[in-house]
């Protein structure tokens, strides 16, 4: 069985061999992604019952909430990556981290346009200094920091692995945005999903939340895929393959 | 191991105490910041109680930042740093005790100093103890959260402002429960908690701290 062999899936740590394999990976996310948002944004907006309390502005929660998902969990995968990157020394790993950047920071900027607009009508006011919109807050600048710190050196070797140092420097924040709520008393609601007990919202609403949440996730891996083919492409430009590639495009 | 850490922060010291004039800029930075609000707010008594122990934790905060590009930058030019990454002893004790140093050059001070602008500030009794002891937990975390962005921006060109950039967002917990413990006081409340937390941030940085910075160092100088 080759799906089960180890080299199988280790022939894909070579940026060689993953370049094609992305390629032919985006169009599938990227497709997915439009039509889960489609299908989200329909349940989210004519489907799902207008909120008694909150009225329509509650729907801004669609995108809010997989938003602010997707920023941390970006944060996460990128560690995760830059962990590989600094154990292991693999070159993918730490493209891979810096493909998801931006997308995270990206993501983390519309949770707080997203929560500033929500919190307008239904708390009077665009932002509050409470733990859990300081600490996304504080999320952003780490994003920024990440990126900032990597494009400030020139040596790609240690570009990578310093930035990647300090996003698991970073990560410390994460359980405190996801636990902030409960660990402070505070103006931000707690969570009204878990994995562990029934949601306390109406089905239709669950439903658009979750297919916007897909939906996300497969526009953040079509686009990190896009990004890391286009940083391998300018790291490995003096290998012979892609010279070939070129070669071959024109 | 223990000779060449003590042996570290005490040549540390010397340099320090020699090249007085750095150390006292950044004492004259932090009183002249917080100089300043009094001018820009106005001199009402009230309202400087109130903003006065977020001026102060501020300014420590600021004025340890400006110092800490002092921390490696001297000895990564004239290679000292190279030989001390290649010293049979762990890296990390001397990178603490290099940040033990900073700490009593740069942080110390301004704890020392900081009853004098507390005062001008009106504050009084208690909430002038707890800024004074909020602040003597508070800027040693400050010093190694610092020497980790130290040793990752050496030598960068524009790496004082990198440094702000990537140190700050991680200074903002300390900077919370350092200010709020003085609030808390003030608004007739314990300031334990606070404290507490900010002992449990120095703990851990002390623990993780200096593993980091001294692998910051590392992959700087590669």
């Amino acid at each position: 069985m080759r799906l089960f062999s180890k080299d199988f899936w280790f022939q894909y740590a070579s940026p060689k061999t993953f370049y094609p394999l992305a390629g032919k990976l985006i169009p599938w996310f990227a497709g997915a992604a439009v039509i889960l948002t489609l299908v989200g944004l329909y349940i989210g907006f004519f489907v799902a019952p207008v909120d008694y309390q909150q009225g329509n502005s509650y729907r801004v929660m669609f995108i809010h909430v997989p938003a602010a998902w997707m920023s941390m969990l970006i944060y996460v995968v990128m560690c995760a990556y830059a962990a590989l990157g600094l154990v292991l020394n693999t070159r993918l790993s730490d493209m891979m981290a810096a493909a998801l950047a931006p997308t995270g920071a990206m993501f983390t900027f519309v949770t707080l346009w997203t929560g500033a607009l929500w919190g307008r009508p239904t708390w009077g006011t665009y932002w509050v200094w409470d733990a859990r919109l300081t600490s996304e807050l504080i999320l952003l600048f780490l994003y920024l920091g990440y990126m900032a710190l990597r494009s400030a050196i020139d040596d790609p070797r240690r570009a990578s692995r310093a930035s990647g140092l300090l996003a698991l420097v970073g990560v410390i924040n994460v359980p405190i945005i996801y636990f902030s709520v409960q660990w402070w008393n505070t103006l931000h609601q707690g969570a009204s999903v878990s994995l562990t007990s029934a949601p306390t919202m109406a089905a239709t609403m669950f439903a658009a939340m979750i297919v916007m949440t897909f939906a996300f996730w497969a526009y953040a891996i079509a686009v990190a895929l896009y990004r890391v083919r286009l940083i391998i492409l300018e790291r490995e430009r003096h290998a012979r393959w892609v010279v070939e590639l070129a070669e071959q495009e024109r | 191991m223990w000779v060449a850490f003590k042996w570290v922060l005490k040549r540390d010291l010397m340099l320090a105490v020699r090249g007085r004039s750095e150390v006292l800029t950044t004492l004259m930075f932090f009183i002249i910041v917080v100089s300043l609000f009094p001018l820009g707010v106005g001199p009402e008594r009230e309202t400087l109680a109130e903003i006065a122990s977020g001026v102060v934790w501020v300014a420590a905060l600021l004025a340890s930042m400006l110092s800490l590009g002092r921390l490696f930058s001297s000895d990564y030019e004239d290679g000292a740093l190279e030989q001390l990454v290649l010293a049979a002893h762990p890296l990390p004790v001397l990178v603490l005790g290099k940040i033990i140093a900073h700490w009593l050059v740069s942080g110390l001070p301004l704890v020392l100093l900081s009853p004098v602008l507390g005062l001008q500030l009106g504050l009084d009794g208690e909430t002038l103890a707890v800024l004074i002891f909020s602040l003597l937990l508070g800027t040693p975390v400050l010093s190694l959260i610092g020497a980790v962005g130290a040793g990752l921006t050496l030598g960068l060109r524009g790496g004082g402002v990198l440094l702000s950039l990537l140190v700050l967002p991680l200074y903002i917990p300390v900077l919370v429960f350092g200010a709020g413990a003085v609030e808390a006081v003030r608004a007739g409340l314990e300031a334990q908690a606070h404290l507490s937390l900010l002992g449990a941030f120095l703990v851990l940085s002390v623990m993780l701290a200096p593993w980091a910075a001294a692998s910051a160092l590392r992959i700087s100088l590669d």
